[in-house]
């Protein structure tokens, strides 16, 4: 009232400078921001630099004609079955991840008895989790080289079967997405309230049906992050393609049954594309592999921070 | 120190908001002007370590704290009583600047320390000065050693040694009436301590680098009733090494360990005075509800 | 009796589930045998000498891949030293590294960047996770090592070792650089969550005890989130082993040990993991002795990926009381 003429003095923060520390410790604060600032800088130098390549070389010509066999870069073709056969291929290994991951991860949150053996599955999980991926492909190519598994691939006139096709690489891909799926399924449902299930039994409903009704529609975020990361892997991955996909140039189908023969067929990525092409590889064409990893990068990074962004609005329009 | 400058009057509370049981009519200006008096400087001839002046704090557009005029003296205990959510914390922890770790947390007004405007000082200076010890004891996951020197080793610019550090360690365990019980297992880990040891510990922790001022935010809440009377045994021999100022919601508390009691309500400085004064002859309509049940 | 059947199909379900969920047990386990089988041939001819020294190991795998075609014959000897001496020096070296940086970063993550950095940096880390090893393996190849080898690696120095080794430019160096950013974000993360779960009143009171904000995420909040940093180092440590694209394609591919005696020269020397080894290789594994030795070089990483699972458990259990859920 009366001293409230003059304006006040406001304090947000006092002084607490940097300068005044010992010499090690700024140092060290230093470091921090280096670090931090250092990784945007290289993420920014990674992005633009594929933007710079992608756009330079990526056409649609590219994206809608196949590989071919040619002597220099201009007569190898596009890439449209590494393209399709990643989109296959991801589809085939979420397939088969989805109902396991959400399976185990239900089981273990709302069952999870015996207590030992929920336990042993936990750590299973994580040992696929940590598994190579060159691992996992080796392992799936001998297990695929069984006669039981002949269905899924090629029998030579041998009798010897390949074991190298969409199936068998797929389901080797679904242990790469099996432990994101699972684990954000289980953050999810161990997010649901208690109340929500024992309303649910209130009303009478079993277990079974609740899991069904409530719990898994409750869940369906998580379930859907976890696929979306799991994806993102599976189509990132190179390695299981490398050695169980036969990263054929086209997509070789077996057999004539219309989709079972693109299944039970050889193909390629885009990963084992870009491979390929690589100096590592035996294409050795750089522009290809430039253009093709470009198309890829989108790819992943669509399926890593599209549910993000699908979230973030729909919870906009919530609010 | 600033010479004597007319000070704004205590704003009264929203009626609307006010308890009724009293007729607010009753709140007379004569209080008001009788804590402007006392908390004026000069009322005391003991020496000023900290002034508040006109301190408002709000968090965002919600204020905490409205107006606030209190001194903090030299060998004496300043209770600060009141309602929960009525701004004690936010005021306390202001006195050494916690209160910039909340974003939205806006302050105008002053406060100094030995007349020093805190906010000019640096925050580490100005925290080793005014210490604190909070509601939840919060020993760190080292061993009670470590604990105690921590703010030592902390505020040394080269790291001392271990038997330097020895006898500091020593005293500032005895200063908390902790070192009968731990003296002989100081590497023993800080967490295995009962709640009112550590407590103590924390309590040593803060006395460790010889503070002028010892923040205390409701230190037995968490406590059992042996434990805080072991803690309040212990404010009471502190006071002639530290200026104390010590939450409490425990009327009975304030009574048994303040010298002087502040209590506020709904954020403002409602009364201030000597404890005897506060607890016996209160001078505000809302004082005397709020203590008027402790002793009947 | 509708009860009756309500119950026995709720424990029907009880049972499908979790027979589903311990199929991945009988899959690792599957795993494990037919590895271990397959590759037995392989560990039994050589011994411990597996994983000794001796020869050129790359001249080795090119004799077990022209083995005679009677079985009698087949010949098994390897010394994979360069090659487990390449895999535990790329793992141990991005990982220490990967350390000291994911470290810093996640502390610059949780205290010290201002909100508005903060809201760049985390996507950042998230991206710098998400882009496929294949890219980071062709930037590797088309950007870093010309680079390396056009205008870091002199003549005289590639002329001192011309005898023992090619300097291209694909080396260690480059490698080391690509697997530490590759293995990085997923540290940050690990130790950006276990920093934040620490309790705040441990970090509000070494505060107001005077200590400034870097002294106090460094005695005790990087110091009480240690499990994390162990964790996140196991995890990447795993990722390391098993990198196999991006390294066969920046590594140099060649079957040699690099001499840390050779001075700098030690950082541009080209070598070979287990895992780009296999990449390498995947053409000759129906090739009977070779694909024995190539199954036995799997084995290695399987092994080692499961010691690494089970320290990571481990390492990874104190974290719980801070409910930090990995
Ligand atoms: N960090 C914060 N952010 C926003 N509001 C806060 C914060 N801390 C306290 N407040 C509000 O400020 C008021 C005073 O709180 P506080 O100082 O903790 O009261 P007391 O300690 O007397 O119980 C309360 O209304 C409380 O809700
Ligand atoms: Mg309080």
């Amino acid at each position: 009232m009366s001293t409230s003429t003059q304006p006040k003095v406001v304090h947000r923060r006092g002084k607490d400078t940097v300068k005044s520390w010992p010499l090690p410790d700024r140092i060290a604060y230093f470091s921090c921001w280096a670090v931090g600032i250092g990784l945007c800088l290289v993420a920014a130098g990674l992005i633009l630099f594929m933007l710079n390549k992608g756009l330079q070389y990526v056409s649609l010509d590219l994206i809608f004609s196949n590989p071919a066999v040619g002597s220099d870069q201009s007569q190898t073709g596009g890439f449209l079955a590494p393209l399709l056969g990643t989109v296959i291929l991801t589809l085939v290994g979420t397939i088969i991840a989805i109902p396991l991951g959400v399976a185990t991860a239900i089981w273990i949150v709302e069952y999870g008895r015996p207590t030992r053996l929920a336990r042993a599955v936990e750590s299973g999980i994580e040992v696929v989790a940590g598994t190579p991926s060159i691992v996992l492909g080796i392992f799936g190519l001998l297990l695929f080289s069984n006669g039981i598994f002949s269905f899924m691939s090629f029998r030579a006139l041998g009798g010897a079967v390949a074991g190298r096709s969409f199936l068998t690489a797929g389901a080797m891909m679904s242990l790469i997405a099996l432990p994101l799926i699972f684990t954000s399924t289980r953050e999810a449902l161990q997010q649901v309230p208690a109340q929500v299930r024992e309303a649910s039994y209130a009303l009478g409903k079993t277990k079974w049906s609740t899991i069904r009704k409530v719990l898994i529609p409750t869940a369906r975020p998580g379930i859907l992050t976890g696929t979306a990361l799991g994806m993102g892997r599976i189509a990132g991955d190179t390695a299981i393609v490398v050695i169980l996909l036969g990263a054929t140039m086209q997509i070789e189908k077996v057999g004539s049954a219309p989709i079972v023969s693109t299944l039970r067929g050889t193909g390629s990525t885009l990963t084992s594309y870009v491979y390929n092409n690589s100096p590592a590889g035996e294409g050795n064409a750089p522009q290809k592999a430039y253009a093709a990893a470009f198309v890829l990068l989108l790819l992943v990074l669509a399926l890593n921070f599209g549910i993000d962004i699908l979230s973030r609005r729909s919870k906009k329009e919530i609010v | 120190m600033n010479s004597p400058t007319p000070l704004p009057p205590i704003k009264r509370i929203d009626p609307s908001r006010a308890p009724k049981v009293v007729d607010p009519r009753h709140d007379t200006l004569g209080a008001a002007d009788a804590i402007a008096a006392a908390v004026a400087p000069g009322s005391s001839n003991r020496v000023e370590r900290m002034r508040i002046d006109d301190l408002s704090i709000a968090y965002g557009t919600k204020p905490a704290v409205r107006n606030v005029t209190l001194p903090v003296r030299e060998g004496e205990v300043l209770a600060l009583i009141g309602p929960s959510g009525c701004g004690k914390t936010t005021l306390l922890r202001s006195l050494n600047r916690l209160t910039e770790l909340t974003d939205t947390a806006v302050a105008t007004g002053s406060i100094t320390l030995n007349g020093d405007d805190i906010h000019a000082l640096e925050a580490t200076d100005l925290r080793r000065r005014v210490s604190m010890v909070f509601q939840q004891p919060n020993p760190f996951p080292m061993s009670i050693f470590d604990n105690v020197a921590y703010a030592i080793r902390e505020q040394a610019a080269r790291r001392p040694s271990k038997s330097a550090l020895a006898p500091l360690v020593r005293e500032a365990l005895e200063d908390a009436g902790l070192w009968d019980e731990v003296g002989d297992n100081l590497d023993h880990p800080a967490l295995r301590l009962s709640g009112g040891q550590q407590q103590r510990l924390c309590i040593a922790r803060a006395l460790a680098s010889k503070p002028e001022v010892l923040l205390m935010d409701e230190p037995c809440s968490a406590l059992d009733p042996k434990s805080t009377e072991i803690i309040e045994e212990l404010i009471t021999r502190l006071r002639e090494k530290v200026a104390i100022v010590i939450v409490t919601h425990n009327l009975q508390q304030a009574h048994r360990v303040g010298d002087n009691v502040a209590f506020m309500y709904l954020g403002e400085l409602v009364e201030y005075g000597t404890v005897e004064q506060v607890f016996n002859a209160p001078r505000a309509e809302r004082t005397q509800n709020y203590v008027g049940g402790v002793f009947g | 009796m509708p009860q009756s059947s309500a119950a026995r199909s709720e424990r029907r379900a009880e049972r499908s589930l979790g027979a589903l969920s311990s199929l991945v047990l009988v899959l690792i386990t599957a795993m494990c045998l037919f590895v271990l089988l397959k590759a037995w041939p392989s560990f039994s001819h050589n011994g411990p000498m597996w994983f000794g020294w001796g020869g050129n190991v790359d001249d080795q795998l090119a004799a077990i891949f022209n083995s005679p075609a009677n079985p009698a014959k087949w010949d098994y000897t390897i010394r994979t030293w360069p090659i487990l001496y390449a895999t535990a020096l790329l793992t141990i070296v991005s990982v220490a590294i990967g350390i000291v940086v994911s470290t810093l970063a996640a502390v610059f993550i949780v205290e010290f960047a201002p909100p508005s950095v903060k809201r760049v940096v985390s996507p950042v880390v998230r991206l710098l996770a998400a882009v496929p090893s294949v890219i980071y393996g062709l930037i590797g190849i088309l950007v870093l090592v010309p680079f390396v080898g056009n205008h870091l690696i002199g003549d005289g120095r590639k002329n001192s070792v011309t005898f023992v080794v090619q300097l291209s430019g694909a080396s260690l160096g480059v490698a080391v650089v690509i697997l530490t950013l590759m293995i990085t974000p997923i540290m940050i993360a690990i130790i950006a969550d276990a920093l934040r779960a620490v309790p705040n009143g441990w970090k509000e009171g070494a505060l107001a005890l005077g200590a400034n904000r870097w002294r106090v995420m460094w005695t005790v909040v990087v110091r009480s989130a240690r499990p994390a940093i162990i964790a996140a180092a196991v995890i990447a440590a795993a990722r390391a082993i098993g990198e196999g694209i991006m390294l066969a394609m920046v590594s140099g591919s060649v079957g040699f040990a690099p001499n840390p005696l050779d001075g700098i020269t030690f950082v541009f020397e080209p070598l070979r993991p287990y895992a780009a080894t296999i990449v390498d290789n995947a053409e000759g594994l129906s090739v009977k002795p070779f694909g024995q030795t190539i199954y036995a070089m799997a084995a290695v990483l399987l092994f080692a990926s499961l010691m690494l699972s089970l320290g990571g458990t481990l390492a990874k259990r104190p974290l719980r009381k801070y409910g930090v859920r990995l």
